[in-house]
């Protein structure tokens, strides 16, 4: 508020203290005097009302039970007392000092006000209490706001006006505009009660108004419309149509059944009618209906009126809902990912050349060509992101059924439903979640009863969550059960011949035995799992959207399996190595560090293919002896080392040019055989370069290295070779 | 032509603000001080809505409302009348009076134009 006005009431409330301190003073003289009692109620009541006004709600507060207390004193109900002129004079004083007070928080601990107020308060508290305020406090309805994301519903409002509506100066009219601006709206006046021009009383509403609106805003908003007239009209109002029905082709009601709920003809006529429809043939219901006179024209306009007005919102609402998303085939959108890898390949040719001719308006244009192509670049790979959701909601049913087969209390949360991916790995992410989930309930989560001797709820939890990070998604499943073994793994493993029985292995390395082929810790076989078919399935199908799995687990507590997978498969972050004269792309995502390896180190292994980093024994692979590269081994050879399978290993390579954005493109069929090339890239200079599949690539060195020393190694197998290794070095 | 509109409140302050906050909005005022302020003032131009405190001396607000129905020009204008939240019963006695509406105080200038436009248009 204005200043100004905060001035203007200050004046004027002095004036008024001084009114009613004359007023208080003759009322002493003549207690009874009505006209006197009556204008120091009128004074408490400005300052009361006025005071609300301008930001006094102090005054206003104090005032209020002053004012009820005369009120009173004016119906006759309360007598004058000497009492209450005391009071009130000393309120007076207070209400004077408020309202001269610049800071109104001062007041509020004013012991003499809240005394004065006290004592107002306790001659109203009685067997005759204040009467019950009306609880509307905003009679100027505010414009109801659309909230953020209302559906917008149909209503059918009827608005009859009494006759006598004109002589409260209401305007029709006004509130039909109103209810005109909510939203899209269909007004039809209902003439049937216009008598003939003789007999019209031009001061009389004769007409009703049958609207049909659709608007965001509720019920409350349209009644607020006709607030001023609730009493002088009647008034309905019903929603006919709201945007959840779920086909909006589906049609809306009959123009019978319209009639019907708007009380315009009853079931029996409607049946009548269209019985003689029948014999007619041809003709619509809606003339049947009107040449029986069995409905006015008028209610038969809006019943119409209705059915066209709802029948266009649900036209209008689909045309919205297909505009907001458009369904492309999804060869399309491969196809349109493909260009724009080639022309991410395009690009990084075009940067070699204007880094070569070193024409400094050419690298301009290249460096421009380079930020549309990655705005290009991530622009296409979110079309094809799609939330994970989808994909989790479907394991709530796994669970359900599953548990229930089982005789287990489990219940499914799922976290992070709207971390999107690429569509591929999404689908392809399904089995290997279903694996898990199906481990996570047979073998991870106990039976109710031992749950409960071990202290735990009886119903279990897996926890099914996404999280992105970097270029990566995480996806954890969790539950809280048993937790593995590490004893019992290690214990079958040995049995199995997976590893051997002196082998010293970390517990992450014993969880990550569970993943070789054939392994399975039931100790039977249920119809839900226990074949020792499941985790390598997993892990093989994981490693083939090139992600990683890991397990963390605490006996007793539970077991977390996390994946790791990159969110599109596309286009991966890639380390573009040399080995001779021939490029490689190995995905950065496992990658760890480069270290040189020279010649001397070479020889101080003493053949044996280990080196020591910072104290850590890393084993690794000669890449060029691998691949059979002819040509001269350079002196500092460059060891990449990588984490696969939760043990570090090298890959030797001749040289590291550095991180490359690859495109990935399949490799004809006759390659297929050669396990450890998942792909291959063009890269800027046109050359090829083949993506190395790590793990698989590794397990192929160790199928070579077995066939080469079978003796030596005798007794090794599969998983967790690289450590084993270390232990045999 | 702009509208004109009467504002009728013993409370100087009130006046003040609802005139300022209408001009505001580009509508003329009228003041009154009360009701027979208001009746004396009826005649010397055309109104096209009033706006009126309940509690005044000489004429309250509503003898005003009925004596402005009674008034050939002013049959049919709106008339909103100022109450508080505690005289329900007062507003029940102003509609039955004749009144259009009704505005609670405290109100915001914002509350005052949406009802303005509301019955006035």
């Amino acid at each position: 508020m204005t200043d100004i006005h905060r001035e203007a009431f200050r004046e004027e409330a002095r004036e008024l203290l001084a009114e009613l301190e004359t007023a208080l003073l003759d009322l002493e003289k003549m207690p009874s005097d009505a006209e006197i009692i009556s204008q120091v109620f009128r004074v408490m009541h400005t300052i009361k009302g006025s005071g609300a006004m301008f930001g006094f709600e102090n005054v206003a507060a104090f005032t209020h039970n002053m004012e009820t207390v005369y009120d009173r004193i004016r119906n006759g109900k309360m007598a004058v007392s000497k009492s209450i002129i005391d009071l009130t004079l000393a309120a007076s004083d207070e209400i004077q000092k408020m309202i001269d007070a610049e800071d109104q928080e001062m007041p509020d601990d004013n012991a003499a006000a809240s005394r004065i107020a006290r004592s107002f308060r306790d001659m109203l508290a009685g067997p005759d209490a204040p009467p019950a305020e009306d609880t509307r406090l905003s009679a100027a309805p505010e414009p109801g706001l659309p909230t953020a994301d209302a559906p917008e519903l149909t209503y059918r409002i009827s608005f009859c006006p009494d006759p006598d509506i004109f002589i409260s100066g209401t305007n029709p009219v006004l509130l039909l505009n109103e209810l005109r601006s909510m939203g899209t709206c269909r007004i039809l006046a209902n003439t049937d009660s216009i008598p003939f021009l003789d007999d019209i009383d031009p001061e009389t509403c004769y007409t009703a108004w049958d609207i049909i609106l659709t608007t965001d805003q509720d019920r409350n908003a349209i009644r607020d419309v006709f607030i001023f007239v609730e009493d002088q009209c009647r008034l309905s109002i019903d929603v006919i149509d709201d945007s959840t029905t779920e086909d909006a082709f589906q049609d809306y009601k009959k123009l019978g059944e319209i009639l019907i709920d708007r009380g315009d003809l009853d079931t029996k006529k409607l049946k009548h009618a269209l019985n003689s429809q029948k014999l007619d043939g041809q003709k619509r219901i809606g003339s049947v209906l009107a040449d029986a006179s069995l409905v006015s024209p008028d209610r038969l306009q809006a019943a119409l009126d209705e059915q066209q007005h709802v029948r266009e919102m649900r036209q209008k609402r689909h045309v919205a809902e297909a505009s907001a998303s458009i369904r492309v085939p999804a060869e399309k959108l491969d196809a349109m990912v493909n260009m724009v890898g080639e022309l991410v390949t395009v690009q990084s040719r075009l940067n070699q050349i204007a880094a070569q001719l070193n024409d400094l308006s050419l690298i301009q244009v290249a460096e421009e060509v380079e930020r549309l192509t990655a705005g290009l670049r991530e622009n296409t790979m979110s079309i094809r992101m799609l939330p994970i959701g989808a994909t989790f909601s479907r394991f709530q049913r796994l669970v359900r059924d599953l548990s229930i087969d089982l005789g287990k209390d489990i219940v499914l949360h799922t976290d992070g439903a709207e971390t999107e991916m690429d569509k591929t790995v999404i689908e392809k992410l399904n089995d290997p979640l279903v694996h898990i989930i199906r481990n996570s309930i047979d073998h991870g989560i106990e039976k109710p009863e031992v749950r409960k001797a071990a202290g735990k709820p009886e119903q279990g939890t897996v926890l099914l969550s996404a999280q992105h990070s970097g270029a990566n998604v995480f996806i954890q499943v969790s539950d809280d059960g048993a937790g593995l073994d590490a004893e019992i793994i290690r214990a079958k493993a040995v049995q199995k011949c997976l590893i051997a029985p002196e082998a010293v292995l970390s517990e992450k390395e014993i969880f990550s035995l569970i993943f070789a082929p054939g392994f399975s810790l039931a100790k039977e076989v249920t119809n839900v799992s226990g074949r020792g078919v499941g985790m390598d399935v997993v892990k093989k199908g994981i490693e083939n959207l090139q992600g990683g799995i890991e397990i963390i687990s605490r006996k007793g507590m539970g077991t977390s399996i996390i994946l790791k997978l990159p969110l599109t498969m596309a286009i991966i972050d890639g380390l573009l190595v040399k080995i001779g004269d021939i490029h490689y792309i190995m995905p950065l995502a496992a990658i760890e560090e480069c270290i040189e390896l020279t010649r001397e180190d070479l020889a101080r292994a003493h053949g044996k293919h280990i080196a020591n980093i910072r104290g850590e024994i890393v084993p690794y692979i000669l890449l060029r002896e691998l691949f059979s590269q002819e040509g001269r081994v350079p002196d500092i050879q460059q060891i990449v080392t990588a984490r696969i399978d939760g043990s570090r290993i090298g890959l030797v390579v001749d040289q590291v040019v550095g991180q490359h954005q690859t495109v990935i493109k399949s490799m004809s069929r006759i390659y297929r055989d050669i396990e450890y090339i998942s792909g291959a890239t063009i890269l800027g200079d046109g050359s090829v370069a083949l993506i190395l599949d790590l793990p698989k690539l590794i397990r192929h060195s160790e199928i070579m290295e077995k066939s080469k020393n079978r003796s030596a190694f005798a007794g090794m197998d599969s998983v967790s070779q690289a450590p084993a290794l270390t232990e045999a070095g | 032509m702009s509208k004109v509109i009467m504002t009728v409140d013993d409370s100087a302050s009130i006046r003040q603000m609802v005139s300022f906050t209408l001009r505001d909005a580009g509508y003329e005022v009228v003041e009154a001080v009360d009701g027979k302020d208001a009746l004396s003032k009826v005649d010397n131009q055309p109104l096209n809505m009033v706006l009126t405190d309940l509690n005044m001396p000489n004429l309250d607000g509503i003898g005003l409302i009925r004596a402005l129905r009674a008034h050939a020009a002013c049959k049919f204008i709106p008339i909103v009348m100022l109450t508080t939240e505690s005289q329900a019963e007062r507003k029940q006695e102003g509609k039955a009076a004749g009144a259009t509406g009704w505005i609670v105080k405290p109100f915001k200038p914002e509350q005052l134009i949406a009802v303005v436009k509301k019955v006035l248009g």
